[in-house]
């Protein structure tokens, strides 16, 4: 008990020797401990910076890509995000999905609740009297299942039906963004709005859904998708089918008899591929986090080089700060210091060095990464496990790239360090 | 050997290997026997082993062949971290160059066997002060070697190798660095510290220092030609 005391105060103090000693070495070699702790700076920022920024991401992706109701999935010609610039062609060469695969679609799927297609056009104005908006309004092509399924629900008047599309009316359901936009005083309901020399009666309001990567999701428009295809439509238009199944439990079962009949429609041969992308909320996580993994993967290379080389730093600095002192070790040696004794206060005086850079590193990269959520004007982060695991490589660099001069100290000889000049 | 003898060297020697086949025999056989509470002045000319001597006997050296014994241990069989423990609590090292750490102010200087001792840091304090104001620097004890005189730096030194109530104090000219007057001081401080009770061995070149001594070992060419007690 006695002697446990004993060994860690002996530690306490070597711990505050080495801190001490470490202070001395960053100060007596400023420069050369500047470029070196740059070094380990550089390493941990970039793993902390991207860990921040894709952790604010992350937390937003959540609620963010939630742009399905639940149970739902859908089907389109191309992929939503596109990871490298391989395969373009593949998709280009797909046909289009049309209204007459959707109607056969319709006839044959038992399974689903519902059915829905819609499409999407953009860069159009939306004129009310003397205002309009500006050209990155959305126009959706609707029917009467769209709105529930882009997750949102009518707060005034009524949302699109079934006969709106047999009858290819001119009416609309608006976005919030654009009510406020043209209708700041006054109900939009009755209004008549006017789009690309169009137009449509206003029947409704959707709820406001807020931003998602700081772009709005208010800021649209829905007309029916007979009156969409009518003035928007052509041999280039794909539409998107999307299918909600009854169940969670039939979900998976949905999406198979879906997609067997798709593939029944578009005559795809059994060995081949689907020439149609299927995908839900989960799929557009995973899609993403293909993305950051990719992302993560060359951040921690990046972080690895450059911590390599600022060990390799490390080292050279240690090894001077031995040659700095073999005097002082041979006083310390010889009032008592075990080799052992000298070698952990090297050790240690090397582990805060590169604790020192670890730190400024956690630093700047939080405060970096956030620059993200500042942009995307999402909740800063702080991604903690990865601020610990960076200064836990950072200990092990000191440590790993110490111990060849901490060795070098420890193994002097006593006499020839007091001799030394 | 004597039951009561504190150390006991049997055919010590030490030989340095320079080069290929380049031989330097610095000691060639000492046999010698130190009993507690003794004062013994160590006399030679430059270049007889007298240095070469004190490192074993103070355990920064370790001999060629021979036995060393230090209350009834076995010095010459040890490891290196055995070595710095014997060194931590029994011997007290005064050099001619004083050795002291040159950024550590004269009390961290004295504290720092302590700390390799695992003394806690009240009771080193304590100590350390009181190891100073022995040797007459109560004064300076925040000032770093650099603020003291060579006198006041060697007393510092005398001040550390006191610290751990050593079984034996060694000094190998400590007075090498001083102008005479400040020997003076330096040996009585020593005289002293042997009144006290403590065994002391002295490197001197001086007859005038070594006559303190109650005991006279002369060394020539790594032997001892002469050992008297008086
Ligand atoms: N590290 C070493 N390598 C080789 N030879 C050494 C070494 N240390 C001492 N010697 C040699 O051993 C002999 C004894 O040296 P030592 O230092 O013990 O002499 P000394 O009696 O203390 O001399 P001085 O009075 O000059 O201090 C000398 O010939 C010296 O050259
Ligand atoms: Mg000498």
């Amino acid at each position: 008990m006695r002697f446990r005391r004993r060994k860690l105060r002996l530690f306490s103090h070597e711990l505050k020797e080495s801190l001490r000693m470490a202070l001395q070495a960053i100060r007596a070699n400023k420069l050369r401990s500047v470029l070196t702790l740059m070094g380990i700076v550089i390493g941990v920022f970039s793993v902390i910076g991207v860990m921040t920024a894709i952790r604010t991401l992350e937390s937003s992706i959540e609620s963010g890509l939630n742009i399905f109701g639940s149970n739902t999935f859908a089907i389109q010609k191309t992929p939503v995000m596109q990871i490298g610039g391989h395969g373009r062609q593949k998709y280009r060469n797909r046909s289009n999905i049309t209204m007459a695969q959707f109607e056969e679609l319709k006839r044959r799927a038992q399974l689903p609740l519902t059915l829905s297609v819609g499409d999407d056009h953009w860069g159009s104005r939306i004129k009310y009297g003397e205002k309009e908006t500006k050209r990155n309004v959305v126009i959706y092509a609707a029917d009467e299942w769209a709105i529930k399924n882009h997750n949102t629900f009518i707060d005034d008047g009524r949302g699109i039906i079934a006969d709106d599309v047999r009858f290819s009316r001119k009416i609309c359901v608006l976005g919030m963004d654009v009510v406020d936009l043209l209708f700041p005083f006054e109900d939009p309901l009755g209004k008549s709005v006017e789009v690309d020399g169009v137009r449509y009666q206003v029947v409704g309001v959707t709820e406001r859904l807020g931003q998602i990567f700081g772009e709005s999701k208010d800021n649209n428009m829905y007309i029916p998708v007979s009156t969409f295809l009518e003035k928007y439509g052509s041999n280039g238009t794909s539409l998107v089918i999307t299918v909600e199944a009854q169940s969670a439990e039939l979900y998976d079962e949905t999406q198979d008899e879906v997609v067997g009949i798709m593939r029944t429609i578009r005559k795809v041969p059994p060995s081949d591929d689907n020439n149609f992308e299927v995908f839900s909320n989960d799929t557009l996580i995973e899609t993403f986090g293909q993305f950051t993994g990719g992302v993560k993967i060359f951040a921690i290379v990046i972080s690895f080089i450059a911590l390599v080389v600022a060990g390799i730093g490390i080292m050279n600095i240690m090894l001077v700060s031995v040659s700095e002192r073999i005097k002082e070790i041979g006083i310390r040696k010889a009032v008592g210091a075990t080799p052992r004794n000298i070698l952990t206060q090297f050790l240690m005086e090397a582990v805060f060095l590169s604790e020192f850079g670890g730190i400024v590193g956690v630093i700047i990269g939080i405060l970096g990464g956030n620059v993200v959520a500042l942009i995307f004007n999402i909740p800063a982060m702080i991604p903690l496990d990865w601020a610990f695991y960076s200064l836990f490589v950072c200990s092990l660099i000191g440590i790993g790239f110490g111990s060849y001069p901490a060795y070098r100290a420890a193994r002097l000889d006593p006499i020839e360090s007091l001799r030394y000049e | 050997m004597t039951p009561g003898a504190l150390i006991s060297l049997k055919g010590v020697t030490k030989v340095y290997e320079i080069g290929e086949d380049q031989k330097v025999h610095a000691l060639r056989g000492i046999d010698a026997e130190i009993t507690a509470g003794d004062y013994i002045s160590i006399m030679g000319p430059s270049g007889s082993g007298k240095s070469t001597l004190m490192n074993i006997i103070g355990c920064l050296d370790t001999p060629t062949e021979g036995i060393y014994r230090l209350e009834g241990e076995m010095v010459h069989e040890m490891d290196d971290n055995q070595l710095a423990s014997i060194r931590n609590r029994k011997i007290g090292f005064v050099f001619q160059t004083f050795n002291l750490l040159p950024r550590s102010t004269a009390l961290r200087n004295v504290e720092l066997p302590l700390i390799y001792a695992g003394v806690p840091v009240d009771e080193r304090r304590e100590k350390a002060e009181d190891a100073l104001k022995k040797v007459g620097l109560g004064d300076r004890m925040d000032h770093k070697p650099n603020e003291l005189s060579g006198g006041q730096c060697q007393r510092v030194a005398i001040a550390r190798a006191l610290i751990t109530n050593p079984s034996i104090i060694l000094a190998d000219e400590p007075t090498g660095n001083l102008d005479s007057k400040t020997g003076v001081e330096i040996m009585q401080i020593l005289v002293s510290l042997q009144e006290a009770g403590n065994t002391i061995v002295l490197v001197t070149h001086e007859q005038y220092i070594a006559e303190h001594a109650n005991r006279v070992i002369k060394l020539l060419d790594g032997l001892i030609s002469d050992d008297t007690s008086n």
